[in-house]
């Protein structure tokens, strides 16, 4: 058995702005009862823009579940700059925050100003000049929901981070897959790979410039190493057996992964500069979907030891591993809070597979999703959300559901099944 | 989609090879209608689709016995319990008529190709997939088929043979294939 290191300068499919037929749409499924009011009033100058800046920082925001923007058309004002604030109008249609803002073109794009007011406090909070590409208006409208999101709730917003998922189409040897890159809004997806054999498993770099991922395009499971931005990739490795699930340590220089190579599947560790691999659990039994500690100490991986599978945590460094969870006889793929003190994961409850939450040192599981055909949860780099696979009509669809549980929505695909959702770490 | 010249022409080198890899594995999604107990009574199946695949067998009606050695057993997909790699009584005689084949055939070889349904996490379920082609590997193995002969790839859920999420499709997906 050899470590195949074979650099593979492959410009796979790229470049690929904005297929539209792979967009995804949002559609809200619960919205929590302790959400904020706030009214996002529509930019001045905005109507000739080529994107709404003010929707869309309305849909973020409601999207996020700490808000419940005000409609449009119950806005009877519309101020453009904190001046023209009359408070006492917004005070009576049971507003706390308020957006103004207004947009100007310039030579090379757009300029656009904001304020965000507090209406209770009669203030202004925050407000910015934002210039912006006309191409990447986007992108500055999830700039300034980033702002006013952590200005009002302290916590940083995740708007500007991006979503890798695995789409399929067809059945049993007719089958397509594709690997794509997305705006966490489902928007401005590009493709990182297509294949006909199955592709799986994304996970990004701490740096967000990398998926690793695996890939049966030689008929048999080898996990890749891809840049985003470029296409170059490499064939991290290819052993005898299951190569899976990698995901990355915190500083980006080893990946943690499931191989069969020794038998049964095990968790190693590999070290990216020089593909060795170091071998962490010894078991008889199922060991795979490792996920990494935020501080870098310790590995939880799903393992089947006890019987059903069951997530034990391995502190590196000690030999041995302590099981995790206790409640029902199947939880799985864990993932850590970003705080490291809770982790989301596949539990079987007696209504299916659903995404739930336990705190890492024990205590209560509690189930937060809805749907029961859960797979492939995905925590957001603000702990605020957890993006998962599930199923709506028969076909694979992505999901996300606040971390308390209160509000959830859908990303629907246009066509085929979409699936293994992995949320980008903060990109800037 | 836009293709930089060089990738295209290695993309469709790497899909050729891909294809080309990929013939087997179809035609038997409904495997429970296997023939006799030789696994060579080709005339009973119903379910043997995709009959190009399978080139001259077709039709041929092939008794049991020693003839059969020369020819790669027709059922080719054995299915199994949930949550289970045991290999079910029902199918030992599929498996035999491979392990009959492999020993007549030193040269040939066959990649058991491990499936699950699609309930569970993909990842685990890449591991139970394993696990199902594993055991067929073990009884290839105890039945005299030399281990050079035989590999195992897990396909977990991730190629389903029938789609669904009816328990009819749940039990058609949980199979290992024998690729030749």
């Amino acid at each position: 058995m050899q470590t195949l290191n074979k650099v593979w300068l492959f410009c796979v499919l790229l470049f690929v702005s904005s297929v539209a037929s792979a967009n995804l749409t949002i559609e809200i499924t619960r919205g929590s009862d302790q959400a904020l009011p706030i009214g996002v009033v529509p930019f001045a100058g905005g109507d000739s823009m080529p994107e709404d800046i003010a929707q869309i920082i309305h849909d973020n925001l409601e999207r996020s579940g700490y808000f419940a923007p005000l409609e449009r058309s119950a806005m009877f004002d519309r101020p453009s700059q904190a001046g023209d604030v009359e408070f006492g109008t917004w005070r009576s249609l049971d507003v706390r925050y308020l957006v103004v803002g207004r947009a100007q073109q310039t030579d090379s794009g757009y300029q656009l100003q904001f304020d965000l007011m507090d209406i209770s406090g009669q203030r202004r909070m925050i407000g910015e000049t934002v210039t912006a590409n006309a191409n990447d208006l986007r992108g500055a409208a999830h700039y300034i929901s980033d702002q006013i999101f952590e200005a009002i709730t302290d916590i940083r917003g995740a708007f500007s981070t991006r979503i890798a998922y695995v789409t399929a189409q067809g059945v049993g040897d007719n089958m397509q897959f594709g690997l794509y890159v997305a705006d966490a809004d489902g928007r401005n997806s590009q493709q990182v790979l297509t294949s006909d054999q199955p592709v799986m498993s994304p996970a990004w770099s701490p740096d967000g410039r990398k998926l690793a991922y695996v890939s049966f395009e030689t008929e048999r499971p080898a996990i890749y190493i891809q840049d985003v931005a470029t296409g170059q990739r490499v064939q991290a490795t290819s052993f005898d057996g299951i190569n899976g699930a990698p995901t990355w340590s915190p500083d980006g220089r080893r990946i943690a992964m499931s191989l069969s190579k020794d038998g049964q599947p095990e968790i190693y560790i590999l070290d990216v500069a020089n593909r060795s691999v170091e071998r962490i659990t010894q078991s008889n039994s199922i060991d795979t979907e490792p996920a990494w500690s935020p501080d870098g100490r310790s590995i939880i991986f799903t393992s089947d030891r006890s019987g059903g599978p069951q997530i034990y945590r391995h502190i590196l460094g000690s030999g041995e591993a302590n099981r995790v969870t206790f409640t029902g006889n199947y939880n799985a793929r864990a993932r850590f809070s970003p705080d490291g003190e809770q982790i989301f994961l596949i539990h079987r409850s007696s209504r299916g597979y659903q995404v739930a939450r336990q705190d890492l040192d024990g205590g209560r599981l509690v189930v937060l999703s809805e749907s029961t055909r859960d797979e492939s949860p995905s925590v957001a780099p603000n702990g605020t959300m957890v993006i998962f696979a599930t199923q709506q009509g028969g076909n694979g669809v992505l999901s996300a559901v606040s971390a308390d549980g209160r509000s959830s929505f859908r990303l629907p695909a246009a066509q085929g099944d979409i699936r293994d959702p992995a949320w980008s770490p903060f990109l800037n | 989609m836009q293709l930089k010249p060089l990738a295209r022409s290695l993309a469709v080198a790497l899909s050729i090879v891909v294809i080309a890899g990929c013939s087997s594995t179809g035609g038997t999604q409904d495997g429970d209608s296997y023939g006799g107990q030789d696994g060579s009574g080709v005339g009973s199946t119903t379910g043997v689709g995709t009959g190009g695949q399978y080139g001259s067998t077709s039709g041929a009606g092939a008794g049991a016995g020693q003839q059969a050695d020369s020819r790669i057993p027709e059922v080719r997909t054995i299915h199994f319990d949930f949550d289970r790699d045991t290999i079910k009584s029902e199918y030992e005689s599929v498996v035999m008529a491979h392990a009959r084949y492999l020993r007549a055939n030193p040269n040939a070889r066959v990649v058991l190709h491990g499936h699950t349904d699609e309930r569970g996490t993909r990842e685990y379920n890449m591991a139970l997939g394993e696990r199902r082609a594993g055991a067929v590997q073990r009884f290839l193995n105890v039945q005299g088929v030399s281990p050079s002969q035989m590999s195992v790839v897990s396909y977990g859920e991730e190629r389903p043979a029938v789609r669904g999420q009816t328990e009819s499709a749940y039990s058609q997906n949980r199979r290992v294939v024998f690729n030749y």
